[in-house]
């Protein structure tokens, strides 16, 4: 059995609660479940959920994480909307969801489209080629491309200055104006195998008589792309929106290895906020709202997702 | 348009991304292998000196990081494997009060992001003295691999015939036997791809280990490469030896499970 055949994403299985009348646990009633669940909800109860309401209660405080704290209720949470620098690292955030989801997407839905009207040898093993940058660790990955975007002896300026462009050859990383696309590209580096692959697998189990039947009518690559892939491919599109938009938003290391939010915060995101916060400037109350707000924003952005894609799908209800 | 030509564009497209993927990785692991001595740059090519591994392992003390990150992420992997089993058991194959409330508990700690929980943890676990031990990275990331792994098992246990359970039942097998001596043996493949999953997660893990950790001997991986490269900005062959230490074992596992690994992923498999 394999297991592809009996997941669907959480996000989903979240998405879909209502309206699904099968949902019910087809065991008898047993007391005995309690026993079998109590080991993993302590350690789960331990070090998530008291954590969680932890970090809401600290979010209520002013304090520095040595002094005693006092309390301002909302206030660390105005601040995520009017804060400058939260302002500024949540915007980081939105513009890397353009290279950490929407090129990806992008990029997976393009060979979607043409592998649907064609016969590919050796997809396995491109697939695994492809799939290569989401094991390797995002520490090396970050090391990897600091090497990369290196100002003086790295292979993009050395190719720059060897065809005579010295003029764009610059400092990646440490340049106002480039640093968050060029972090952002990384992103794009790491996502877009995962894309095409999740898109590519979606779009070999569209029947082919969809696609036989829009031949009939007249329709060229663009109609058949947009009346048949497009739709059919509805949820592999919302679980790879789901994974690259989380990815986005968590993006801790990456920014902490290769630019530590800088220059100036041109790289600032909100996850390097909440360490920056909490354990550099004091500010434990800030860091914890931001905490929480990312988590919210995950929560109803995955949910919003999928239910979306769900909509799509009503017919199969 | 005829399909053969199509089908260069696909070749076309595959071949492209697929080299832009491994380039960089290739990239590394030649870089690791030039003269050191700070004149490497990445990609530059001057011979193979495979030497560089092995000074990385006992000056850049990689030997000591993969030690804490080995015994991090098989604590962690076999810690939430048999939690998550019992827990999957439990959700998928029985009924209980209040199952389905507490199943979508689970279901939302899934999507609670470490950001979000570090700061109360790094102050909880310092009260309990547990900050620089191995529990304090072994115990918050078996949390959130619970919530995988419970959420992955149940949906397991939920395809399993009923009619296969019911026949042990009746021949009087416990729900404890039926769960190890019939369900298991049909598990296997399922909880394979959870533990590669769960496995890879924690030996990449960066935040927490950032967090909890000061003492240089329980440093992982990841962690011990972010400080070596803060120490060692000069010589890049062997900062890039030592990132393909760190990357290695993931990559070795990948090598010989990828299938385990892109179903998982292909799931949608997300993890705080």
């Amino acid at each position: 059995m394999s297991a592809r055949s009996f997941v669907t994403s959480p996000a989903a299985a979240l998405a879909a609660r209502r309206g699904r009348g099968d949902e019910r646990p087809p065991g008898e009633p047993r007391r005995i479940g309690y026993l079998y669940l109590l080991p993993a909800l302590l350690v789960f109860g331990a070090f998530v959920l008291a954590p969680l309401v932890h970090a809401f209660w600290l979010s209520l405080f002013d304090w520095d994480g040595i002094t005693a704290g006092h309390w301002v209720g909302l206030h660390n949470y105005q601040d995520v909307l009017s804060d400058q620098a939260l302002r500024t690292a949540f915007g980081h955030a939105l513009i890397l969801l353009i290279f950490y989801a929407g090129l990806p997407v992008a990029i997976g839905l393009m060979l979607a489209g043409v592998i649907a009207r064609v016969q590919v040898r050796g997809l396995p093993l491109f697939r695994v080629v492809l799939f290569l940058p989401q094991v390797v660790a995002m520490v090396v990955v970050a090391v990897m491309w600091r090497m990369i975007y290196d100002p003086g002896n790295g292979p993009i300026n050395t190719a720059l200055r060897g065809v005579g462009l010295d003029g764009l050859a610059k400092s990646w990383l440490g340049d106002f104006g480039v640093a968050l696309p060029a972090v952002g590209l990384i992103g794009t580096w790491v996502m877009y195998g995962l894309a095409m692959v999740l898109l590519t697998a979606g779009v070999q189990k569209i029947p082919p008589s969809l696609y036989d039947a829009a031949r009939v009518d007249g329709a060229g690559a663009v109609r058949e792309f947009l009346a048949v892939t497009l739709p059919a491919l509805r949820g592999e599109i919302a679980v790879a929106l789901t994974l690259t938009t989380i990815a986005a938003l968590r993006n801790f290391d990456l920014v902490y290895i290769t630019t530590k939010g800088g220059p100036g915060d041109a790289t600032s995101v909100p996850a390097f906020q909440v360490y920056q916060r909490a354990f550099e400037t004091g500010k434990v109350g800030s860091a914890a709202a931001i905490g929480i707000v990312l988590a919210a924003l995950i929560f109803t952005i995955t949910v919003a997702i999928n239910r979306v894609a769900e909509r799509g799908t009503g017919a199969r209800r | 348009m005829t399909s053969r030509r199509e089908q260069s564009v696909a070749y076309a497209i595959l071949g492209v991304f697929s080299l832009l993927a491994i380039l960089p990785i290739l990239g590394i692991v030649v870089t690791a292998m030039q003269q050191p001595g700070g004149l490497a740059g990445f990609g530059s090519f001057d011979g193979f000196h495979v030497d560089n591994f092995r000074r990385a392992w006992e000056q850049g003390n990689f030997g000591s990081y993969l030690k804490s990150s080995g015994i991090v992420s098989v604590s962690v992997v076999a810690i939430s494997t048999v939690l998550s089993i019992l827990a999957g058991y439990a959700f998928g194959l029985m009924r209980f009060r209040g199952s389905e409330i507490l199943f979508y508990i689970f279901l939302l700690g899934l999507m609670v992001p470490m950001e979000a929980m570090i700061v109360p943890l790094y102050y909880d676990l310092r009260d309990l003295r547990l900050t620089d031990t191995y529990w304090a990275l072994i115990l918050p990331q078996a949390g959130t691999s619970i919530a995988f792994g419970t959420f992955w098992m149940r949906a397991f246990f939920r395809t399993v015939p009923r009619s296969l359970v019911e026949a042990a039942r009746i021949d009087g097998a416990s729900s404890w036997l039926v769960l190890w001596r019939v369900l298991m043996p049909l598990a296997r493949p399922a909880v394979l791809t959870m533990m590669v999953l769960l496995f890879m997660w924690t030996w990449n893990e960066f935040l927490l280990a950032l967090v909890m950790v000061t003492d240089e001997g329980l440093r992982t991986a990841p962690l011990g490469l972010s400080f070596f490269q803060g120490r060692n900005q000069a010589d890049l062959t062997l900062l890039a030896a030592g990132a393909c230490i760190v990357a290695l074992p993931v990559v070795v596992l990948y090598v010989f499970l990828q299938r385990h690994f892109i179903r998982g992923m292909l799931s949608g498999a997300v993890k705080g």
